[in-house]
């Protein structure tokens, strides 16, 4: 088992506090009343709901589309009604509303009908992929980017490597290692099918080595299921090892290139929780309606990992874990160096929703003053991505975004290491979020503003065409006939119409209308009035159009 | 004496040579001004500059004789960016042309619509939808918020919406400095 | 409650700029101290109107400038630039030349650029050199080393020159100074005399000159626990104080009758103060650990040229100065090859 591993630059070592909430066993929440379901929970565009309100849903039963290709459906995590689909708060750092399909919950929990292929192999990797886009499955590793989408090699033949990602670098969140711990044959299963699907050469799990019970139960695992095409490589623990294009350099030692894919240098990476999510889906015929949410902190009476219906208010969710322990604490979701804060406990957990931080003055620091930068440039030494976060602080500050480009803004994952390690305590990874939504933001004010240049001038041009046409035509018009020219041009033009109306005429065979309702003596006028019509036409005329019918 | 001036004018003619040829030979062929300005404004063609619309204003702007702080849509970006190409202060949004507000579009209450086709004549972006005695409606993609619609409605049927924050439009806001306060 | 950033990360390192300016002052006080036990009251005259007058100029300017007094206080930059300018002035200084100083430094070295981490220059510096080109009359005044020194000064007697620029009466002030060793070195240099010669000169201890090698030999302890506290990084020290060495020691062994040997350099003047405690200033400085070795190797060399062969007998005050001016460029030219992009930039 020894592999050959490689280094990301910088990175930290924080401490995990994954210890407690790994101390009893997964359980699972009980249904809530209410279940409240983001249209949005993935990266693309939100699903288009199917059902109505007072509509009677199954568990498992589709609510929501996908709209375009980057999209994932959205399905009920149990039995109920419908009874809204409105804007409610979902979980998001703005705090802002977003459509949700509300359901009632019946409390029986009733499965829509299912199956599954337990056969996979039987299956083309094309309806594999769709097989697993039916069933909403996104990247539960955080980013929910559809899962599908990544498991398309594309043009490529075949792939090099597939990565499961099993780091969890972030302190405290410790869902996938429950995961690991307890379910281990789900994402080895889950890692063969998807295996299956990209027809990468190898594949690998990496697990940081601070979780040696999780990296146990994936080897046990290998062993009964005598895999011997996955790879177990157990990594340092240092933080963000659990990033993607970190995880990537620690495995194999290739860089993923600046703005590129994983897939461009042959590999696809997927998450642990992803991985067990697919092989559900296909073994067994189910969406992705749940998952592990940890809920730990120091507010937390009881820390623990639950299997969360998605969709379930984070408040039952709390309830389901023992509460709070009287304690003040914030409510973040995520872990305390990527998550953020909640406004309420009202809002919905969502196919994202890795772990609920209620933290207090234990786990976060105070916010203490914010002193001038002092160019002590511990941040770059941090910086995985090797950028220069106190230059991009300062062009960020400056709102010089072509500068804070320059310095490859977009190259920033927003880790968090800078920021941790910031003797001025500034919010720099806000600065650049706020640099990078700004950006957005300018770009699409400018894509607006080319069209309305282009609407504009085009006007300016139709009204010009306008003006030119009518001077045209009161040209031509001054040079006919001075006298009756009047006459002559509406004659022409009432000409002109009735030979227009004749061509249509002839063109299609025309149905009477009208025709209830009429006395005798009218049918009989009308079908003379046919006979009439009909009679000059040529046979073949009147043949085509019966044969168009 | 005469040696020395003789140098001088010397040295003057040839260096002054030396520029006149260098300024002909290395000349720089570079976008007209006016369409760098012009790709800087909104092109919400709403004429609060007082110009008849975004072009018109970046022509006056180019020739000198409007100032860049008269685009309310565009706001501080737009001065600023203005400033840095014109290399100009920049300064604060000029009072009477109005103030600086977030985006909108025109939205029309198609019941009260009576079809007179005023609007559509207005929209300067075509972005109205409609014909004679039909109900008109904007297409709200293409609705640069310029107002224009507003004043010739004779049933005032026409009102100008915010557009709403979402998830995909949202903006971090900017780091509330502490440190400034230092 | 609230305690959160509007941002992620939550939590943060326990690292704070006034922690580390804290720290670096922690570092100096050996320094100080063996200072003050070597030289006299003096020094303790140096650090008390330092700290004063700093302060003081930090406040009143920042109030100026309409921001808070009590946070830029409390970050201890004012009090650490005091006590780097009051171990670099001579042990027996006027009030006036320690205030003019500080003053200096504090008002137009830092807060007319913007205050802590906008200062292009070291602010202790650029008042130690603004003292020494205005008053180098004072400036070179030096007290010799106890033990070399018959005569002691005490605290009254001190406090009397400071403020009145009164002696003792029958006490010159040229009984109680002495030129440094580096002074000596240039001056004698001039007048033909071989190193052989200078050497023997009471003035010089076993490394660095009587008195001063102690004073250093505790900057570089206090340099090491920062290095140890991970406070500064090796980079700019070793490359400053390694190059000083090989090429001292270039021009040593080719010419050792002119030229000072390798540890007479790093141990005399200020070359372990500048290589640890003002050369590391991150405001001033390059950022990037490459750029800190080139800064670090640019410090030497100039510090070692101006010894060797320009008009002042120390140069790490100047040097420091002069790659303070090439930082910004060192730092365009290391930038780092950001993760996943080809080539540089």
């Amino acid at each position: 088992m020894s592999h050959l591993l490689h280094t990301f630059p910088g990175g930290l070592h924080l401490p995990g506090n994954k210890d407690m909430s790994t101390g009893t066993a997964l359980t699972e929440a009980p249904i809530p009343k209410r279940l409240i379901i983001p249209l949005q929970q993935h990266i693309g565009a939100p699903a288009k709901p199917v059902v109505e309100v007072g509509d009677s849903v199954l568990k498992g039963q589709v609510l929501a589309q996908p709209e375009g290709y980057v999209s994932a459906p959205i399905h009920a995590s149990s039995s109920g009604t419908v009874i809204a689909i409105e804007d409610h708060p979902v979980p998001h750092p703005s705090g802002l509303t977003a459509p949700c399909i509300v359901i009632e919950t019946d409390g029986e929990d009733r499965w829509i009908e299912h199956g599954g292929n337990p056969d996979y192999t039987n299956l083309d990797p094309s309806d594999l992929r769709n097989l697993i886009r039916d069933a909403g499955i996104v990247g539960l590793g955080g980013a929910g980017f559809p899962a599908f989408i990544k498991l398309n090699p594309g043009a490529r033949t075949e792939l090099d490597t597939l990565i499961i990602n099993g780091a969890e670098c972030e302190p405290y969140i410790s869902c996938d290692d429950m995961l690991m711990r307890e379910h281990a044959d789900q994402v080895i299963l889950g890692a063969r099918i998807m295996r299956h699907a990209l027809h990468a050469k190898q594949c690998m799990i990496g697990i940081e080595d601070n979780k040696p019970e999780a990296i146990a139960a994936i080897g046990e695992a290998l062993d009964n299921l005598d895999e011997k095409g996955i790879e177990l490589v157990v990594v340092p623990t240092r933080y963000p090892t659990g990033g993607e294009k970190q995880l990537i350099k620690v495995l194999t030692g290739k860089e993923v290139p600046a703005q590129g894919l994983p897939i461009d240098i042959g590999i696809v990476c997927h998450n642990v929780a992803t991985a067990a999510s697919v092989f559900r889906a296909v073994d067994q015929g189910e969406p992705l309606i749940q998952r592990i949410v940890t809920v730990t902190g120091h507010g937390a009476a009881h820390p623990k990992n639950l299997i969360v219906r998605i969709g379930s208010p984070i408040k039952d969710v709390l309830q389901a874990a023992g509460g709070d322990n009287g304690v003040p604490y914030d409510l973040i979701m995520g872990g305390p160096m990527m998550g953020f804060t909640l406004t309420g406990d009202e809002l919905p957990t969502t196919k994202t929703t890795n772990c609920l931080l209620l933290a207090t003055q234990k786990d976060a620091a105070e916010k203490g003053p914010v002193r001038p930068c002092i160019r002590c440039g511990e941040c770059a030494q941090v910086c995985p991505a090797l950028l220069l976060p106190q230059q991009l602080y300062w062009h960020a500050r400056a709102k010089d975004f072509d500068k804070a480009q320059d310095y490859n803004l977009f190259d920033c994952i927003e880790c968090g290491c800078c920021a941790y390690v910031c003797p001025s305590n500034l919010p720099l990874v806000q600065y650049y979020r706020f640099a990078k939504t700004e950006i957005w933001s300018q770009e699409r004010e400018k894509k607006a503003a080319d069209k309305a240049r282009e609407r504009h001038e085009f006007r300016q041009f139709r009204i010009e065409r306008e003006k030119a046409e009518k001077a045209a035509r009161h040209k031509s018009r001054a040079k006919a006939v001075k006298k009756d020219s009047a006459d002559s041009d509406k004659k022409a033009a009432i000409q002109a119409a009735m030979e227009r109306a004749k061509a249509k005429r002839e063109a299609t065979e025309v149905q009477p209308k009208n025709t209830e309702n009429l006395t005798e003596a009218q049918k009989k006028q009308i079908a003379e009035a046919e006979a009439r019509r009909n009679d000059p036409k040529t046979q073949s005329a009147g043949q085509a159009s019966e044969d168009k019918e | 004496m005469l040696e020395a001036i003789l140098a001088l004018t010397a040295l003057a003619v040839a260096f002054g040579l030396l520029l006149g040829f260098a300024s002909v030979r290395f000349k720089v062929e570079s976008d007209p001004i006016v369409d760098k300005v012009d790709a800087i404004l909104p092109q919400t063609q709403c004429g609060q500059c007082g110009f008849a619309g975004c072009r018109p204003y970046a022509e006056a702007i180019a020739s000198g004789e409007a100032d860049i702080n008269r685009c309310p849509p565009g706001g501080e970006t737009v001065i600023l960016a203005l400033s840095d190409l014109l290399g100009v202060d920049a300064k604060p949004l000029d009072d009477e042309v109005g103030e600086e507000k977030l985006k909108e579009v025109a939205i029309i209450d198609e019941k009260t619509c009576i079809g007179c086709t005023l609007c559509i004549q207005a929209c300067p972006v075509d972005a109205i939808l409609g014909a004679a005695k039909q109900m008109h409606t904007i297409i709200e993609s293409e609705c640069t918020g310029c107002e224009l619609c507003v004043e010739p409605c004779p049933v005032d049927c026409i009102s100008m919406h915010t557009v709403k924050e979402d998830l995909n439009n949202w903006k971090w806001p900017y780091p509330e400095a502490g440190e400034k306060k230092a | 409650m609230s305690v959160l950033r509007a941002s992620s990360p939550h939590v943060h390192s326990p690292a704070a700029v006034n922690k580390v300016m804290l720290q670096v002052s922690l570092a100096l006080v050996p320094a100080l101290a063996a200072y003050t036990w070597l030289f006299g009251w003096g020094v303790i005259f140096n650090v008390v109107i330092a700290a004063t007058t700093a302060l003081a100029s930090e406040a009143i300017i920042v109030k100026m400038r309409g921001r808070e007094v009590i946070t830029s206080l409390s970050d201890g930059s004012a009090l650490l630039t005091a006590l780097l300018l009051a171990i670099a002035l001579p042990p027996l200084a006027p009030w006036w030349l320690i205030v003019v100083g500080t003053g200096f430094a504090i008002i137009f070295a830092k807060q007319l650029y913007g205050g802590l981490g906008y200062n292009p220059f070291n602010p202790a510096m650029v008042g130690y050199v603004v003292l020494l080109i205005s008053f180098p009359l004072e400036m070179t005044t030096w007290l010799a080393p106890s033990g070399v020194r018959e005569l002691s000064l005490s605290f009254s007697a001190t406090a009397a020159y400071v403020f009145g620029g009164h002696l003792p009466a029958q006490t010159a002030i040229d009984s109680l100074t002495m030129a440094t060793p580096l002074d000596t070195v240039k001056t004698r240099l001039g007048l033909e005399h071989t190193m052989g010669e200078i050497l023997r000169s009471p003035v010089f201890g076993s490394i660095g000159g009587h008195g001063w090698e102690i004073v250093n030999g505790l900057v570089l302890l206090g340099g090491l626990w920062m290095l140890f506290k991970r406070i500064i990084t090796w980079h700019v020290p070793v490359a400053m104080l390694g190059t000083l060495f090989v090429v001292s020691g270039l021009f040593h062994l080719v010419n050792p009758d002119h030229y000072s040997g390798p540890l007479f350099h790093i141990a005399s003047g200020g070359a372990l103060l500048g290589a640890f405690f003002i050369a590391t200033d991150p405001v001033s400085g390059a950022t990037s650990n490459r750029g800190r070795i080139i800064f670090g190797i640019g410090a030497g060399l100039i510090t070692f040229i101006i010894r060797a062969w320009g008009g002042y007998p120390d140069g790490v005050a100047f040097s420091v100065l002069l790659m303070n001016m090439a930082a910004p460029t060192i730092d365009y030219y290391t930038r780092p090859r950001v993760f996943g992009h080809k080539g540089s930039h």
